[in-house]
């Protein structure tokens, strides 16, 4: 009986609804209606266009201009109509391409090793078999929430010859202690500050994964025959491949965003210059030597670039995946 | 399928229980042996820089050189906060006060914003949806970090830069939050029920707020600690277009005591006790919203 009565209430306002819908003098109404989306979005929306898009076509509009000295350079400087000039000036420039350079072999490198650490350590948490995975997951996700600069200011003490406890174990040890600062050797101390950092962010992400498989596909692996090995490898790798995706992704973003680490870092290493990463490279021809112009065109190639990357990254990825 | 947090913690308790009784009671094994060395290995790597700050931030400056720095020396951490707290008349208090700020309502209200925005993608169709989610995911590929430079040119056009709104502003545009909000509220509102309170006369607005949100309640939280977390750390956005340093927050301020040329040895117990400081907050979220952090990154295995 219950349900009848709520039917014929629903039935009631349901024809009350349609009227009021259909009613000409509340047509008003209909068509607010349809705004309401755009009246959840619109917040975000004016953030997006103000913060997102406006210093996008902003930094566009900056880099087709340039400086010019007239008279020897001895004039008053005025700005002219640049065209591509500011984009062939960046393709050319060599400090550019060295930053470039640098932050591809940085990743090519850093990115592999946190992945092969982050991923083998999601696989154990993953494991019944291992105990305390409570108090290890929290241990190796608490880098996670430190600053990034604090991180880099603590390893800089780590690393800094007069402080460390990692040299005074060396002297104990009496042997010679590494130059953590050296220009052969700095790109790799970073390269461990954002292992530090961001090894356990990416466990996290892959443990999560892992745990969203159906336990029934192991067990199936085990009727099958398959070793605790074997089902990590063949069964688990392939299912959390979006996990392991979106972490490279991260991660391929960050190194060519590189900049809080290094900028740090350079004032205890002479190794460090104000081209080093392409990101510090802009930041200095901008703020540094006020070249607004030349700033922009960076910003834009920076941005760019970093798309090209990634969407490019994502595209193959689901290419392979046959997705 | 996205799990709320309170689902997952459930989900892996029983995946742990059912999955130790089929593998047996095989607890230390050699195999196992190799597995708890490199575990052993890598929870030393994660924490012994923390361990050391925790040691340091006791320290003052003679120790911090001349002691051995794994262990206590002479404590000094109370004047250590002493000295902290009254250099340059408590700039690090202002730093505090203007990070909780920044982050306590960039990411509240921006937690909101995204929220809105996830919610209207998720369970309305209207002309440019499809357009403004492939414009969400673009965002989260262009980190806007790489905009910072020209941001800070067109802010000081109008007169923005070294205010309060320079950093805010900027903070309250989260595009991970709006993809994780759309994800959320795909799962976890279903549509019969925004159906039933519109049937029953309920605006939008009105189902919005008293439908939807308390649903979405864990995902909120999930958001909110990734936006706060995000701005907490923060250090480009406000290195750039920040130059007064009573309105710096936390990682800026203490980044400007280690660049001061004249006087960084002088102040590494302040910037070690500051940065010490600076973590506590931040572990604390952590320990106490474990399970949202895990529910939030959960949504790698959500895309496809």
């Amino acid at each position: 009986m219950a349900t009848k009565t709520t039917s014929v209430a629903s039935a009631k306002s349901l024809a009350a609804h349609a009227t009021r819908l259909a009613g000409g003098g509340r047509r008003g109404r209909f068509s607010l209606r349809l705004l309401v989306p755009y009246v959840f979005v619109l917040p975000f929306l004016l953030l997006f266009v103000g913060f997102f898009f406006a210093p996008f076509f902003y930094a566009l509009s900056q880099s087709v201009y340039k400086v010019q000295r007239s008279g020897l350079g001895f004039g008053p400087p005025t700005v002219v109509w640049a065209g591509a000039d500011n984009y062939l000036k960046a393709l050319h420039d060599p400090q550019f391409w060295d930053g470039i350079r640098r932050v591809i072999l940085f990743g090519s490198v850093q990115i592999p090793i946190m992945m092969a650490i982050a991923l083998t350590l999601a696989l154990l948490m993953d494991s019944a078999v291992i105990r305390f995975r409570r108090f290890f997951r929290l241990a190796f996700f608490l880098p996670y929430a430190v600053p990034g600069v604090v991180a880099t200011i603590m390893w800089g003490f780590f690393y800094s010859p007069s402080l460390s406890p990692i040299v005074q174990l060396f002297n104990t040890l009496n042997l010679t202690p590494p130059d953590f600062f050296g220009p052969n050797t700095v790109l790799a101390s970073i390269g461990n500050i954002a292992t530090w950092e961001f090894t356990g962010y990416n466990m996290i992400i892959f443990f999560s994964a892992l745990q969203g498989i159906p336990q029934e596909l192991y067990e199936a692996g085990r009727i099958d025959g398959l070793s605790e090995l074997g089902i990590a490898l063949r069964l688990k790798l392939p299912l959390i491949r979006p996990a392991l995706v979106l972490g490279i992704l991260f991660s391929l973003i960050g190194t060519l965003q590189l900049f809080n680490e290094p900028q740090i870092l350079s004032r205890l290493s002479g190794a460090i210059t104000s081209t080093y990463t392409p990101n510090i490279f802009a930041y200095n021809i901008a703020f540094v030597q006020t070249n607004y112009y030349y700033g922009g065109a960076l910003a834009v190639i920076l941005g760019a670039l970093t798309f090209v990357f990634s969407y490019g990254f994502l595209r193959l990825t689901r290419r392979q995946a046959g997705v | 399928m996205a799990a709320t947090p309170i689902e997952l913690d459930a989900a892996i308790k029983r995946r742990d229980e059912s999955e130790r009784r089929i593998v047996g009671a095989r607890d230390f094994s050699a195999k196992n042996l190799v597995a708890y060395l490199f575990l052993l290995m890598i929870t030393i790597y994660c924490l012994t820089p923390l361990y050391w700050l925790a040691i340091a931030a006791t320290k003052d400056n003679t120790d911090l050189f001349a002691s051995v720095g794994l262990w206590f020396s002479h404590f000094d951490l109370f004047a250590n906060l002493h000295a902290l707290f009254t250099r340059d008349n408590g700039v690090y208090l202002h730093w505090v006060g203007n990070t909780v700020l920044y982050a306590g309502i960039g990411g509240g209200l921006g937690m909101l914003i995204s929220v809105a925005a996830g919610y209207a993608l998720a369970k309305y169709r209207f002309a440019g949806r499809s357009l403004l989610t492939v414009l969400v995911l673009g965002a989260v590929l262009v980190p806007p970090t790489t905009l910072a430079l020209p941001l800070y040119l067109l802010m000081s056009k109008i007169n923005l830069t070294n205010t309060y709104w320079a950093v805010l502003l900027p903070s309250l545009l989260h595009p991970v939050g709006v993809y994780l909000a759309r994800v959320y509220a795909t799962a976890s509102v279903p549509n019969e029920l925004l159906d039933a309170a519109r049937v029953d006369g309920a605006g939008e607005f009105r189902i919005f707020g008293r439908v939807a949100l308390p649903l979405l309640g864990p995902g909120m939280v999930t958001i909110f600690l990734f936006q706060f977390v995000a701005i907490w750390q923060n250090f480009f956005l406000p290195f750039v277009v920040l130059s007064d340093p009573n309105l710096y927050p936390i990682s800026v301020g203490l980044a400007s005591w280690n660049f001061d040329p004249a006087a960084h040895e002088l102040l590494f117990n302040l910037i070690v006790t500051g940065s010490f400081l600076a973590v506590l907050p931040v572990i604390a979220l952590f320990l106490i919203l474990q399970r949202y952090w895990r529910a939030g990154l959960a949504f790698g295995s959500l895309t496809g």
